[in-house]
């Protein structure tokens, strides 16, 4: 089982490298981008057997260290093998 | 020697991999305060034999994930939580002051300079609270000059906070002109009992006239005095 956890600034901080960015596209002559945000994506191997144990292990995981309250937010997706 | 002999006063440096202003905390608090210093390594947990505990600015674990939010899972960080409940100063400087705000022993946090650049330069600062036990040494509103060298300075906290850490006089330090961003010009707070000190400039940096600056000082001898 894999998951992808992706997380972004919260509505209404500043995401300077997002504006910078979007800034730099539009330098570089790219048009119709209307917001730009930079996050982070962690891809994580997971070694559980069913998907609610999975997702308690991703919770925790952003709760207590990936992700900050304060400033951020994050979701996820699960993989499942097949 | 002297004032150690008066003050039997003991300081703590932490040290995690990644800190590079270790060895000037140590330096300042040695050679100017007299005060005898160790360096503590983070694995250990233990810091009941220190007065004030510095933890120091640098680069823990490489900034990894976001500055100071791994280091705040070191063995040490259990013995600052208790340093802090028994009431011990303790000052966290640049890095230091992230993994304040990292562990939640200080409120708020701190994001990416609003210019997306690592910005080192001499700034100057006001004195916005000088009735504490870090500060008391200045006068209140004293603008005084030191360096800031960080990419995440920029603090942020939600209006709520802001006027929480307004009405308990929290506020510490301020820039006179922002480098970077942060709410309310804010360069430095306090907890609400005033015991744990967070600021991004460096203090340490400017503690001789040599560095261009000696307003730092006075951080370490508002504590030696009232330690």
């Amino acid at each position: 089982m894999k998951a992808k956890i992706y997380i972004n600034y919260k509505d209404g901080i500043l995401d300077p490298e997002g504006v910078t960015i979007s800034k730099a596209l539009d330098t570089i002559g790219i048009k119709g981008i209307d917001g730009l945000a930079v996050g982070k994506c962690i891809e994580m191997d997971l070694d559980c057997n069913t998907r609610d144990q999975a997702v308690k292990v991703i919770t925790e995981s952003c709760d207590k260290l990936l992700a900050n309250p304060n400033t951020e937010v994050y979701s996820y997706e699960i993989m499942e093998d097949k | 020697m002297k004032l150690w002999k008066i003050n039997n006063m003991k300081c703590a440096v932490i040290v995690f991999p990644g800190s590079n202003c270790d060895h000037d905390a140590y330096y300042v608090a040695k050679k100017h305060l007299g005060i005898e210093v160790d360096f503590v390594w983070h694995k250990n947990s233990d810091l009941n034999n220190y007065d004030c505990i510095i933890i120091p600015g640098g680069f823990s674990y490489g900034d990894y994930l976001r500055a100071g939010a791994v280091a705040r899972f070191s063995n040490i960080m259990s013995g600052i939580k208790s340093a802090s409940e028994k009431g011990k100063a303790i000052i966290g400087i640049c890095n230091g002051f992230q993994i304040l705000v990292e562990s939640g022993l200080l409120p708020g946090a701190l994001i990416t300079n609003n210019s997306t650049n690592f910005i080192s330069k001499e700034i100057q600062l006001k004195v916005s609270n000088n009735n504490s036990l870090f500060t008391n040494k200045y006068t209140e509103q004293e603008i005084i000059r030191m360096p800031i060298a960080h990419k995440q300075g920029n603090y942020f906290a939600d209006t709520e906070l802001l006027n929480e850490l307004k009405d308990n006089n929290q506020i510490a330090f301020q820039y006179k002109d922002n480098p970077n961003g942060s709410c309310l010009n804010i360069a430095g707070i306090f907890n609400k009992q005033k015991n744990i000190l967070g600021m991004m400039p460096h203090p340490e940096r400017a503690a001789e006239h040599i560095l261009g600056s000696q307003d730092g000082i006075k951080i370490f001898e508002s504590i030696l005095s009232n330690i």
